[in-house]
């Protein structure tokens, strides 16, 4: 296509383009640099070689944020990655009504992570209704402190996750479904196939690279998990601060007198690191499977 | 909304039996119970008066004291309507940045040929790898040397044009029959004409999309406000919820009522645009 003046298409670009290099390609580059300094979170700061990286070795804190992080993709990566393909199919077909039954799964989605911790740290508080429930249904003597012990606070969180995902993936499955060739389940149906055989045999096969997209897109956001966490634990990473995600260690040292920008940056460094792996991961797979 | 989807799915294949019609209704509202009954009982709870139990043991759903003063009390305990206001500017600056500058860079991208074009992409393709909590830091480092911490300007600059939007709109004015530009650049129109009366109209609907979602992102968006804003008085709506929650836990009604000034917004805005949102995810099922 013609344009008389050469700028023209750079003036259209021009906003983007700024937003792109004053706040994604610098920001990538000076967290490496950051990462080897000692700069504090009210300014200042000088190069400190690897002393951050030497930090970061020997920080119990991150490993438990680590072996959380671990936790947290191992139990989200198998629920997530089911139990949306299941409401999908169920959500599907056309029955009267079903257009608000898919906005309505779709609810928690949209919801600030915030107002979704806040309102199931209540619900999972020692004085709450599910703690209610259980001591109505003689199924604890004692409340089940959710909130306070340093594996069920994770355990509550990575709840929370997965409830608040269902619907998010659950749409992306329905755009697939409508892919897999409804000639084929058809035929399928009228040779006999169970509806299980054709879950396997039809919409399985169908659904497979969206599932590896899915698992990928699952597997970065666990590593990437701070909201839940944060508001669960009220802002203080559980007992002892065992209950930390790499962001919430990438926040706590943002800020403030205490704080260490340098250290969060090599620490964010990490998180670029582990979140490229399943990245790369589908990226050879997709290879493989062209 | 009659669909044609719906006609051509009609055989009796697609006609489900009147058991399995039921055993699908019961699954449905088992999963709306789990998906949205969390969302009602906080709703009920912030329309509880001060004498009902709330806590544990047997607290009815329905309030018996119907009252709305919860959320009178909560603006006494935290400004609460400036903290919506706040959020408010934050995503109105980041829908009007993203809505233009996206619209103009992916229309650029899309239909204009300029050298670099492929450079320029290739780097908004790139930062697709890279997630926002990775540069977090560097990016409160960038927002304080320009002077903004503590500032909504520094809350909203940074994700005022978003890369991913860029590139959907790219998508979009791509998918622009050729034929339309062709005609009117016969025409004589210039580039502004071409986006204005050729491109815009035939975008609308991931236009929407952008909009819908910036809005949201913004408007839910924690950590960032959390590490940019110090002071309690220019707090946004997520932040200031959890300092509510972190200074006064103990009335869960006021938590409940905050919780919901929070949500309801984003509920309206999401029903009254969710038809644009919905026909994209339609329009990729009616593909097969």
């Amino acid at each position: 296509m013609t344009h008389r003046r050469w700028f023209t298409p750079w003036l259209l670009a021009a906003p983007a383009v700024v937003w792109l290099a004053v706040f994604n390609l610098w920001p990538a580059l000076n967290t490496v640099v950051l990462s080897f300094t000692n700069a504090k979170p009210l300014g200042g700061g000088r190069f400190t070689g690897l002393a951050n990286y030497e930090r970061a070795f020997s920080d119990e804190q991150l490993a438990d944020a680590l072996v959380n992080s671990i936790v947290y993709l191992l139990i989200c990566l198998p629920l997530l990655t089911l139990c949306p393909l299941l409401l999908a199919l169920l959500v599907e077909k056309r029955l009267p009504g079903i257009t608000f039954f898919r906005t309505a799964f779709y609810t928690p989605v949209i919801a600030s992570a915030v107002v979704v911790a806040l309102i199931w740290g209540w619900v999972l508080d020692d004085r709450g209704l599910v703690n209610g429930l259980l001591g109505q249904l003689g199924l604890a003597d004692q409340p089940v402190s959710f909130l306070t012990d340093r594996w069920l606070l994770l355990f509550s969180a990575i709840g929370l996750t997965v409830w608040k995902g269902l619907g998010y993936y659950m749409v992306i499955y329905l755009s697939a479904l409508g892919n897999v060739g409804r000639e084929l389940h058809e035929a399928a149906a009228v040779d006999g196939a169970s509806a299980v055989r054709r879950f396997w045999h039809v919409t399985l096969p169908g659904v497979r690279p969206t599932m590896m997209l899915v698992s990928v897109l699952i597997s970065v956001s666990a590593l990437r998990v701070f909201s839940e966490l944060y508001v669960l634990s009220n802002g203080t990473g559980g007992p002892g601060g065992r209950d930390m995600s790499v962001v919430m260690l990438i926040q706590m040292y943002s800020r403030g007198f205490t704080g260490h920008i340098g250290y969060a940056s090599a620490l964010s460094l990490l998180l670029f690191l582990i979140t490229i792996g399943p990245m790369l991961l589908l990226a050879r797979l997709n290879r493989k499977a062209a | 909304m009659r669909n044609p989807e719906r006609r051509r799915t009609s055989g009796s294949f697609n006609t489900p039996s009147p058991a399995e019609r039921t055993v699908r209704y019961l699954l449905l509202a088992l999963v709306l119970l789990i998906t949205v009954g969390p969302f009602l009982w906080q709703l009920s709870t912030s329309l509880k008066g001060p004498g009902e139990d709330v806590w544990s043991r047997t607290p009815g759903f329905w309030p018996q004291e119907l009252t709305f003063a919860n959320y009178g009390k909560v603006a006494d305990t935290i400004p609460v309507w400036t903290y919506a206001a706040n959020s408010l500017v934050v995503a109105g600056i980041a829908v009007v940045g993203n809505a233009v500058g996206a619209t103009l860079a992916g229309f650029a991208l899309a239909r204009l040929r300029f050298r670099g074009a492929r450079l320029v992409l290739g780097l908004f393709l790139a930062t697709l790898v890279l997630p926002g909590e990775v540069t977090i830091v560097s990016q409160y480092v960038t927002v304080r040397s320009l002077g903004l911490t503590d500032t909504l300007a520094g809350v909203a600059l940074p994700g005022a044009v978003a890369m991913l939007n860029v590139l959907l709109m790219r998508t979009a004015f791509q998918a622009v029959p050729p034929d339309l530009d062709a005609a009117a650049l016969v025409d004589g129109a210039n580039v502004w004409q071409r986006l204005v009366h050729v491109g815009l109209p035939n975008v609308r609907g991931m236009l929407s999309v952008v909009v819908i979602f910036t809005f949201i992102g913004a408007w839910d968006d924690f950590l960032w406000p959390l590490i940019v804003l110090n002071d309690p008085s220019k707090y946004t709506l997520t932040v200031g919820l959890q300092y509510l929650n972190g200074t006064f836990s103990a009335n869960p009604r006021l938590i409940a009522a905050g919780t919901m000034i929070a949500f309801l917004p984003i509920v309206v805005v999401f029903a009254t645009l969710q038809r644009f949102f919905f026909k994209g995810v339609e329009e990729g099922a009616v593909k097969g």
